[in-house]
């Protein structure tokens, strides 16, 4: 990302500035949005004009979410399930991107293009066997019905191959063959902590969409004790069709935790993203 | 380490001259490490997916028999109403929600890749914000914002002197609603993969157009779509993979009536309906037929969509 690689020459006009500001404004807004549902009374949200600064109800609401469902409970299991995917991805990706990278087998190639391949395997369509196959394992309202599946993706695997492959040269771990190490040494005592930053991108977004997963854990999930924040916000909605006021403040609660891991780890979230991209 | 012993790894270049004694473990390590990614993408990915094929032909229920019935649940699928109409809410969400994004996202990364722009890290992390929410959240307030009796913007509209829309309830207007929750969520993300691949190109380019006096709007149709064509066919293919699987969306923007996405089942889509056949009415087998007529069309869109994208310009991709 050097500045010598990007667009110059031409002055940057004001209407730029006004697209994006209004780019950043649709981004935004439904946030807010969601904030001053969330703080007004339930009467407010179906009031016309209807309020468009936060009211000083968001306690009692917040309140009534955590008493209507087992808000706590869900959190926690959604912070179970999405740190326990993000780690996973982040540990068995590296280890299988190494492998793709820098160790010879045979069929690697062969075996690297069938992991680029199920990339474009539609998966959600196999939803009923899927099911199946959970129930005969007897994970059916088990959270591990939700972690197992997701612990190692193929784009985590293309995208750890390919920052092994260039932040690591083939002399430091001839050096550490040389010097007596075995190759799940090399992985762990060289190659992981050369290539962390982008182990911890691919968990970060593996972390987010698995906190955001809908379709799986709606399916797999029967007890209200063992929901993720998503199904307990569906749960909301459910339980107060009327009440947009309630299912707002769950969606907020819901993604309050986001908001705050972005605040910390956003811009390297933004350069992960952009470092995985396709540069032709 | 003072004892230098045999070459244990195999790693490729230079080529390991004649390793000797290569361990048994050292030998099978790679495919241990690969290992768990096959071992979990073909028991919840591939197996479902064989296995959808083969309880199609099923009269399946899960408490009851497995009936063999041949091609019966295909045929009865070609004669269903209900089918069509989530084939055709399938793919007009689909197109209603790709096309926005697409335009959107060139747009944007074609201003953020300004190198003078200030603020450039704010406007990129903002891009953002919509993909860290989640789609129930997502659904949720955008229901509220396009409601009908309170809905903020029926209320702006109304300021106009119009007559409220209800979204919700018609088949366009759920449509559209769907696909700017769609649109809002991934055009962010979209930008940030152009712009990735927009840095690549060389400024000299830009800056010899503009000598040449192309402006903005110019340099945008010559050089920035030009040098995207590769990740715009990317992002093409796996938003119609993604695209035709819609779920999540349309089952929470109707409130009440669940599976069927509206009285009339004006944005039921494949997905959903698939949702209702198997676990809903627990018919297995011909929520598994869906499952296959999705496949299909997902196969048939991306690979219509993959030649499209990449014929629409002579020249390399």
């Amino acid at each position: 990302m050097t500045t010598t690689n990007r667009r110059s020459g031409d002055r940057v006009r004001w209407w730029t500035y006004a697209l994006l500001a209004l780019a950043v404004f649709a981004c935004v807004f439904p946030l807010y949005w969601m904030f001053v549902v969330a703080t007004t009374d339930t009467a407010a949200a179906t009031e016309l004009p209807p309020e468009i600064v936060p009211g000083g109800n968001f306690f009692h609401l917040a309140e009534l979410v955590f008493t209507t469902v087992p808000f706590v409970q869900s959190i926690v299991n959604s912070l179970v399930v999405a740190a326990t995917i993000g780690a996973g991805q982040a540990v068995l990706c590296a280890l299988a991107g190494f492998a793709f990278a820098k160790l010879r087998f045979r069929g690697r190639n062969v075996l690297l293009l069938v992991v680029v391949l199920t990339m474009t395997v539609p998966t959600e369509l196999a939803i009923v066997p899927r099911y199946m196959i959970i129930s005969w394992l007897e994970w059916t309202d088990t959270l591990q019905a939700l972690i197992v599946p997701g612990l190692a993706n193929a784009f985590g695997i293309f995208w750890m191959r390919q920052h092994i492959s260039s932040a690591i040269s083939d002399e430091i771990l001839q050096a550490a063959r040389i010097d007596g190490a075995t190759v799940w040494q090399i992985f762990w005592r060289v190659v992981f902590p050369l290539v962390r930053p982008a182990a911890f991108v691919l968990g970060l977004l593996g972390f987010v969409t698995a906190w955001n997963d809908f379709l799986w854990p709606f399916v797999v999930l029967k007890s209200p004790e063992m929901y993720t924040v998503q199904i307990a916000i569906k749960a909301l909605q459910n339980s107060f069709a009327i009440d947009l006021g309630l299912a707002m403040s769950g969606s907020f609660l819901a993604t309050l935790p986001l908001i705050v891991l972005f605040v910390f780890v956003g811009r390297r979230m933004v350069a992960g993203i952009m470092d995985g991209a396709f540069k032709g | 380490m003072t004892t230098i012993s045999p070459a244990r790894a195999t790693i490729t270049p230079p080529p390991a001259p004649a390793a000797p004694r290569r361990r048994l473990t050292d030998i099978l390590a790679p495919y241990a490490y690969i290992a768990p990614f096959f071992a979990i993408f073909a028991v919840f990915g591939l197996i479902p997916l064989l296995f959808t094929f083969y309880v199609a032909l099923f009269d399946w229920n899960p408490i009851g028999d497995h009936v063999f019935i041949g091609w019966d649940n295909f045929t009865r699928l070609f004669g269903d109403v209900r089918f069509w109409n989530a084939v055709r809410n399938t793919i007009s969400i689909w197109f209603l929600s790709n096309v926005p994004q697409l335009a959107f996202a060139l747009l944007l990364a074609h201003l953020l890749n300004h190198v003078r722009l200030r603020f450039a890290v704010f406007f990129r992390m903002s891009m953002l914000v919509p993909y860290i929410t989640s789609v129930a959240a997502t659904a949720i307030v955008f229901s509220q914002i396009f409601d009908r009796d309170y809905g903020l913007l029926n209320w702006l509209i109304g300021l106009f002197g119009f007559e409220h829309i209800d979204f919700v309830q018609s088949v366009w207007g759920s449509h559209v609603l769907i696909a700017v929750m769609v649109t809002w969520r991934w055009t962010g993300y979209t930008t940030l993969l152009y712009l990735a691949s927009l840095q690549a190109v060389p400024r000299g380019i830009y800056e010899a157009a503009a000598v040449d006096g192309a402006g903005t709007w110019r340099q945008f149709l010559h050089i920035t779509i030009p040098s995207l064509r590769p990740v715009i066919v990317f992002t093409i293919v796996t938003s119609t993979i993604y695209g035709l699987q819609i779920f999540t969306e349309p089952l929470l923007v109707s409130r009440t009536t669940l599976n069927t996405c509206g009285a009339v089942r004006q944005c039921q889509t494949l997905t959903l309906f698939l949702y209702e056949q198997g676990f809903g009415q627990f018919e297995f087998g011909y929520a598994s037929a869906i499952g296959v007529a999705l496949f299909l069309m997902v196969v048939v869109f991306a690979g219509i969509n993959f030649y499209l994208s990449t014929r629409i310009r002579p020249g390399r991709p």
